[in-house]
């Protein structure tokens, strides 16, 4: 108890000697030095932009190619009407974000839309399957019970349709029984932006109750199961394809901002070296002159 | 019965499709091809009139007003009559065929590449490593993922010889 009050006290007076010292002419090595590491970061931010920036260009290259098979995917299951069953409330959402961050909200984001789902009513028995460490590291402090996967290594490369098989893989081997559900993930609008989309997941017993099921020939089981699961890998692999490029493309947004605000404090800062350093030297001077006029 | 039922959903669907469709889509009786793969987008949307899938319930041909179906792609060539009679040669390694009820049909295919940039050296070399790998898998999944391997390179070097 004391021992606490005591440090307090401390750090309080350790405070004031700090705003003090700020005053002081001592603090222009404490102003270069911050100078540097500012320097620094910008030349950081800079190099970062320009990668994200050649990464983009790539990822956007290979989504143009992955629409159409994304759209491809899902076109059955709107022309066929599939619903999900009213009665199943088990529901899967997977949510497709990436390892690294710096790339401003695109996987808050996503972590978002999971969460107030969440938070209403009826959510005990929705899972959620992370792909990605950021969307785990966002939602496991409070939901931490629905999470049953996670994947990462994910964002470091371009995404490949192995990737996505493997994800398709986990999430048929999950061992949760689903009835319905959702992919949500950043579908890329413009360089400058994007917004949170989903995919519809369904289980085998909702596409064999669709409505308009009866109008497709020669169907049985097995085609139907096969069908799916290669169905939910290109949907798997489309989603991850929008949201790399989503991310890159703010990532380099994120960081020419961070360039430019790194270059305004980095005026500010020479500004008030360059004073200080004008302020310490008049203020030898003055002391010279006065020792000097104390002597005679 | 069922055939009259079916005939009355497959009329029916048509009617709502006359209703909605803007006037640059394909016209009745035409039929929209989407042929896409992991690598690369080969038709989208494009109106052809003819393709040929090799499926797991038999090679079959897609006509214009095709009945709808779901098929699962094996590992073959898929070829495409296009409209001015030319005829593109693909070869897919796996995927999904689906025709829907207003013509338009999905190919999407794992990987895909069309017939002359396959090499038949390379193909038979894949062939043995992966008969070699088939003899000596361990457990049932590791001798399932050889068998597979082996029919994708049995057929890419069918589709190179010919």
């Amino acid at each position: 108890m004391l021992g606490r009050i005591g440090s307090g006290a401390c750090t309080q007076v350790v405070a004031v000697v700090n705003t003090q010292q700020n005053r002081n002419m001592a603090t222009l090595k404490h102003i270069s030095m911050r100078l540097k590491s500012v320097k620094n970061i910008q030349k950081i931010t800079q190099s970062m932009k320009m990668v994200s920036a050649a990464k983009y260009t790539r990822a956007e290259r290979d989504l143009k190619a992955a629409r159409p098979y994304g759209e491809g995917a899902v076109q059955f299951y709107e022309r066929a009407e599939v619903q999900a069953p009213e009665n199943d409330t088990k529901q899967l959402y997977v949510a497709i974000t990436s390892d690294r961050g710096l790339c401003g909200a695109v996987h808050t984001g996503v972590s978002k839309v999971i969460r107030f789902r969440l938070q209403e009513p009826g959510a005990e028995n929705i899972k959620v399957i992370c792909v990605g460490d950021k969307s785990r590291a966002i939602l496991q402090r409070l939901y931490s019970k629905h999470i049953i996967s996670v994947v990462n290594e994910i964002g470091r490369l371009p995404p490949t349709f192995l990737d996505a098989s493997k994800i398709a893989s986990g999430i048929l081997t999950s061992g949760y029984d689903f009835g319905s559900g959702k992919i949500i993930y950043n579908k890329f609008k413009s360089v400058v932006s994007y917004a949170q989309s989903d995919l519809p997941l369904f289980s085998q017993k909702s596409v064999e109750d669709a409505p308009k099921l009866a109008t497709y020939d020669s169907l049985d089981s097995d085609v139907i199961q096969s069908y799916m699961e290669f169905s939910l890998a290109s949907m798997v692999f489309y989603a991850l394809k929008e949201s790399a490029c989503s991310e890159q493309s703010s990532r380099m947004t994120a960081m020419d901002n961070a360039s430019k605000n790194a270059g305004e404090m980095i005026d500010k800062l020479t500004l008030t070296f360059n004073r200080t350093r004008q302020a310490v030297i008049t203020r030898e001077l003055i002391e010279i002159i006065s020792g000097a006029a104390a002597l005679n | 019965m069922a055939l009259a039922l079916r005939n009355l959903l497959r009329s029916s669907a048509r009617r709502l499709q006359v209703r909605s469709y803007a006037a640059e889509a394909p016209k009745e009786g035409e039929m929209a091809l989407t042929f896409a793969a992991g690598n690369k987008v080969f038709y989208d949307k494009q109106v052809v009139k003819q393709i040929d899938v090799p499926s797991f319930s038999g090679a079959f041909g897609i006509l214009p007003k095709h009945v709808p179906t779901l098929a699962v792609l094996r590992p073959g060539v898929v070829t495409v009559l296009e409209n001015d009679g030319k005829q593109n040669k693909i070869f897919v390694s796996s995927g999904t065929v689906t025709v829907n009820d207003d013509s338009s049909v999905q190919v999407l295919a794992e990987e895909a590449h069309p017939l002359e940039n396959l090499d038949r050296a390379a193909a038979q070399e894949a062939l043995s490593k992966a008969q070699s790998e088939f003899n000596s898998a361990g457990n049932e999944k590791a001798k399932a993922e050889a068998a597979i391997a082996v029919e994708v390179a049995e057929e890419i070097l069918k589709a190179a010889s010919a």
